[in-house]
């Protein structure tokens, strides 16, 4: 963007990747309320076998999800003009959060 | 239809997208991106709302409990796909120079997300002694 010469990766005065870095945390953070109302809702309403696997699912997709979002703050935070987000990483990240809302059913169900 | 396959297809391979047109500025894609995630946090806003229907409004009669918990959920699994759908769009778009692509979907979901919360009062104030 300037002119200036910089050694260390150029700033960027809107601080772009900063904002999208925590908009990932934010996301991570409503996943998290998601996946502990999860485990709430097992430990209230009885603990069978069943009931444990999908809440294991559910912890299991959490994870995935927090997985692909540390991967992609480390991506924005290394670079000073990071890549843009690849769609099966996208993808991948939507896909957890519909397994989620399928364990989600089968718990209330 | 096609078009909706062809969507599809382009959420799962990387190189299609990048293959057309030309990269924009990286903070369009940026912000592309963080759109993207806020509709993710809509869906998940959603998904943890069925959830807590489920268990915090536990005196209400079975059917109608479950039937807002699937409601909700249901909006937040169609929320979600609709994200990286309209999140692929826009970055096809931006690459080929294009207008962004217009969408019924945000009135679609104030529309849903408006009844279920008439729904949930007329339920919590009529049916609480289910």
């Amino acid at each position: 963007m300037s002119g200036r010469a910089a050694p260390a990766p150029e700033r960027d005065p809107g601080l772009q990747p900063e904002r999208t870095r925590l908009a990932w945390r934010r996301t991570t953070l409503s996943g998290t309320v998601a996946a502990v109302l999860a485990v709430r809702s097992v430990l209230h309403s009885g603990v069978t076998a069943a009931s444990v696997l999908l809440c294991a699912l559910c912890c299991v997709c959490w994870l995935a999800f927090l997985l692909l979002a540390h991967r992609r703050i480390r991506t924005l935070s290394s670079t000073g003009r990071p890549p843009a987000l690849a769609p099966g990483h996208a993808t991948a990240t939507v896909l957890c959060t519909v397994a989620l809302a399928g364990c989600a059913a089968a718990l209330v169900w | 239809m096609s078009e909706f396959v062809r969507n599809v297809r382009l959420w799962f391979a990387p190189g299609d997208v990048r293959a057309e047109g030309e990269t924009p500025d990286y903070r369009f894609s940026l912000a592309n991106e963080r759109t993207f995630l806020a509709w993710l946090r809509t869906a998940l806003a959603l998904i943890g709302g069925g959830f807590a229907v489920d268990q915090f409004l536990p005196d209400l009669r079975w059917g109608w409990r479950v039937g807002l918990a699937l409601a909700l959920l249901a909006a937040g699994v169609l929320c979600a796909l609709r994200a990286v759908n309209h999140w692929v769009r826009c970055e096809r778009a931006m690459r080929r120079g294009e207008d962004l692509p217009v969408s019924r979907f945000p009135a679609l979901l104030s529309l849903v997300v408006a009844v279920v919360a008439v729904a949930m009062v007329v339920v919590v104030l009529v049916g609480w002694d289910g």
